[in-house]
Parts: structure tokens; sequence; C-alpha cells
């Protein structure tokens, strides 16, 4: 037997679903703790990455800082750029990678996993001397190949549930999967405190999640698939500005 | 390859989503119930009645991201001093556990109110009792609707 | 166990101002299971204290229920400048505490 008041319930909440009244909460709690620095969790990332700035990581290699001096000065506007296209390497690097190639290539260090806390950290402040700048991450020169294979990738189907990002990611931002909204697919946050995961990570991570959920074999953190559609991403809308640390739901 | 990332899809679901739950191995997931919170009101106030007014709690009614909701706990107006806020005792009827925090306003003390972001299982009530010097105890809750991500990792 | 501590740098005496920490902390409930089915063990802070002047300004007890890198703001009296203490510990006996100056006029 169900009881009356369950019955109420349910209806109320398609209810309120079909209205879209359900549409406010998640976003404004995400909302309210990323407007605030002292609130922000990510903040305890860019710290640590702050901290790592300024640190010897070996007794034979060099701080980021005593290259790059002032993060707030050499860093500024650099996050912005990316997805780059690298001359030397003839395809395009997330700025993950980039510190990567940093810390191997210049200081001696192993390599780290884009979820690495420290590499992170890194992102998250390197990320953060941006903020509040436009996206300059184009598609010019050689890097339109990689571009046109990033929306490529975008539009195509994938996985059981046979999905691409643009049905929902383009198509139905701001409807509902479940319980949640929909979110357009924009990169200019990252990496970013998730809610969901009560901690922070990066756009692979983020594109990991949503593949799996489409039941798809998802796309490895340094694969040029996640970089081309993080590049294209990147590139592709006008206007936007780095919000880096971003926090949501 | 299919069968492989199905599972590993099942086994992160259950993972992200039991923050709160129980592993659903072994059976039916433990949760408070409003008579384990009722038992803890009881446990704190004594006999005492629990006063409409004064505490106000401050929760979202519709909570889509359960993992962290902002919860602001005040009493806003001024007090007399024999009426000053000593605590504030948080409870949520439907999580696993009935406590969800105390707060206590010591001397150094500017104003009762206490901003923090918790954890809801499932749909419940939420409850704050604040406890008075004068030995009064004042009540204020909130019923919210939890909804589940979609697609956890 | 980091955290991150805002005061303001000055206040006039008799106004109240807001101290906001967020601890570095991951508040693992003891509910989950990994990958495997094996039980996540309980790690959770489970006290945060703020003394001002060496007189408390605030306790916290705290429950699984409280977010990962939990987040709280309260307010202190200002009675003259001095240091702004905060200690935190979690259920592993790992325990924290940093100060901050507040100047009052």
């Amino acid at each position: 037997m169900i009881k009356s008041s369950a019955i109420a319930f349910v209806f109320l909440v398609l209810v309120l679903v079909g209205s879209g009244v359900l549409a406010q909460g998640r976003g404004d709690d995400a909302r309210a703790m990323q407007a605030d620095d002292a609130a922000n969790p990510a903040f305890l990332w860019v710290k640590r990455g702050e901290d790592l700035w300024h640190v010897r990581p070996g007794p034979d290699a060099k701080a980021c800082a005593d290259c790059h001096g002032a993060a707030e000065a050499s860093m500024r506007g650099v996050s912005a750029r990316y997805p780059r296209y690298e001359e030397n390497l003839r395809r395009p690097l997330a700025l993950d990678q980039k510190i990567d190639q940093c810390r191997t290539e210049r200081q001696n260090q192993p390599r780290l996993t884009p979820e690495n806390d420290d590499a992170i950290a890194l992102a998250a402040y390197v990320g953060l001397q941006s903020r509040g700048m436009p996206a300059t991450a184009n598609s010019d020169g050689p890097s339109a190949a990689y571009f046109e294979g990033g929306r490529r990738l975008y539009e195509t189907r994938m996985g059981q549930l046979n999905l691409s990002c643009a049905q929902c990611h383009d198509r139905l931002v701001g409807e509902r999967l479940g319980g949640s909204i929909i979110p357009p697919a924009r990169v200019a946050g990252y990496p970013i405190y998730r809610l969901d995961w009560q901690g922070m990570g990066s756009f692979a991570r983020r594109l990991r999640g949503c593949m799996i959920g489409i039941r798809a074999e998802p796309f490895l953190p340094d694969s040029s698939e996640r970089v081309m559609l993080e590049f294209y991403l990147a590139a592709r809308e006008k206007d936007i500005v780095i919000e880096t640390p971003a926090v949501r739901p | 390859m299919i069968e492989t990332t199905r599972r590993r899809f099942l086994a992160t679901a259950s993972t992200a989503a039991g923050f709160l739950l129980v592993p659903m191995i072994g059976g039916t997931p433990a949760r408070a119930t409003p008579a384990d919170v009722a038992l803890k009101i009881k446990e704190l106030v004594g006999g005492a009645q629990i006063r409409k007014g004064l505490i106000k709690l401050d929760l979202p009614v519709l909570v889509e991201s359960a993992n962290a909701v902002s919860m602001k706990v005040s009493v806003d107006e001024p007090l007399p001093m024999d009426r000053l806020v000593l605590s504030f005792h948080v409870f949520a009827e439907q999580n696993p556990l009935p406590n969800v925090a105390h707060f206590h306003f010591g001397p150094r003390s500017a104003r009762p109110i206490v901003t923090t972001r918790i954890r809801l299982a499932t749909s419940q009530t939420v409850i704050a009792i604040a406890k008075c010097a004068d030995g009064t105890f004042w009540g204020d809750s909130v019923d919210l609707l939890v909804a589940l991500a979609a697609c956890l990792d | 166990m980091r955290a991150l501590i805002n005061i303001p740098k000055t206040a006039k005496q008799g106004e109240a101002f807001e101290i906001k920490i967020i601890i570095s902390h991951p508040m693992e409930t003891g509910h989950r299971a990994d990958d495997v089915g094996k039980p996540i063990p309980r790690h959770i802070v489970k006290e945060l204290i703020c003394h001002y002047l060496g007189d408390e300004v605030f306790r916290a007890e705290l429950h699984p229920a409280i977010s990962a890198n939990p987040y709280f703001s309260f307010f202190a009296l200002a009675d003259r400048t001095g240091p702004v203490v905060l200690s935190w510990s979690d259920d592993k006996g790992a325990r924290a505490e940093e100060s901050m100056t507040i100047s009052v006029e």
C-alpha cells in the first residue's frame, strides 16, 4: 500500500522538475563558494602551489621562482593561452603538460600524473594568475587541424549510451539529467573544486567521469584525444573569462 | 572491453554515492531515525520545552550537491545578558548518524552565528537547537529535498 | 593538516570581526567502501577551537556529516591587539595550530 503522502511527494517533485523550479540550488551553492576566496576550498591547493613555486625540488634543481620570478608577474595571462600549439612538438600542449615539461626537462623531476595533488596545486596557482582575463587560446595556423580533430571528437557519438558531448553540453544546456543540471562545455575554470569529488581535479578527470557515465572507454589523460578536446573547447568560444580556480557541483 | 567499462562504472558509482551510505555489500545501509534524534535532543534539553523563535537555521530547501550544503545557524536579535547563547546543536534525522555538529560560543565570541558546509544522505529534516544561559532552549528546523547527481565518478 | 585562515588585519575596539577557516581534510565518513568493497575507515577532524587573547571564542565538535575540507566562519569581539589562535585535532591524534595577530585600534 502506498501512502498518500508518498504519492503527493512524488507528484510535487515531478511538477517541480517539469516547471524548472529545481533549476536553482546546486549552482547557487557552488557560485557562492567560488565568489569568496576565503571560503573556496580550491585555495588550499592554490596555497600549496604557491609554496611549491618557491621550493627547490632537489639539491641540483632550481625552484620555479628562480627562473620565473614572481608568478603574479611572469604567469599573468599565461594559462589563458592554453592549450597551446607547441612549434617544436607540432601539437598542442595543455597547461598541466607544459608545467610537467618544465619540471621534467628543466628541474630534473619525475613526471606527475595530472591528478597528483602537487600537479593540481601548481596548475591552480598558475591558473589563478589569469583569473578575470579573457581566454586567448586560438586555433591559428597549423593548430587548426587539432581544433578540427577536437571538434570531431566532441560531436561523435560514443559509448554504450551512444551519446556525443555536443548532444548534452551544447544542445541540452540547462536541462536536467536526473538531479543534475547539464552545464555548458567550458574549460575556463580548471582545475576545479568539484563538490561531488570533495576535492580538486583536472579537465582530464572530468572528461573521464563523463565518458564512464556514457559507458565509453575513457580517454587517458595524456592522450591526444583529451588534449584535442580541451584545445577545441578552449579555443572555440570568444569572450570567455578565466575563472580558475572554479567551484562546480 | 565493454564489460570491463560497465563493471568499473558500477563500482565507482557505488563508491562515490556512498559518502554517507554504508557499503551496499552486506545488506541494507543503516540510517539514523527521527527517534534517534529525539533521544539526542532529550539528552541535551532534559525536560525543558524547546521554544520556537530566536534561532534561525539557514539551509536550501532543494539540495542537489548533497556533499557540501551551506548551512548557517544564527541568532540575529540582541539578547539580554542572562539569555546569552551558549551553544548550537545540529541534528539530521536521516543521515547515518544523528549528530551533525555542536558549536560552543566562548567569552570572546561576538555573535552567535556560525556558517559551515554539511553532508546530507537523503531528503530529511535538519534540526538546530540553541541553548541559552538562562536554561531556555530554542529550535528551528528545515525539511530538505535531496536529489543525487546523475553521473558519479 | 594545513588550513587557510582569514581574519582582518585590523578592527575597531568593540567591533565584531569575522574569522574564516578552511581545513585541508578528507573528513572520511567511515560509511564508504573502496572499489573492491573494503570499508574505508572513518577519519575526521573532531574538534576546532579558537582563542583570542587567551580566551575561548568558539569551539566546534564535529561529526562525519561535516563536508570534506571543512569550512567555518564565526565572529570574535575586537578588544585589543593580540593573537587569534586556531587549533584543531582529528580522530587519529593529529593536531595543528595556527596563530595570527589582529591589530585593534
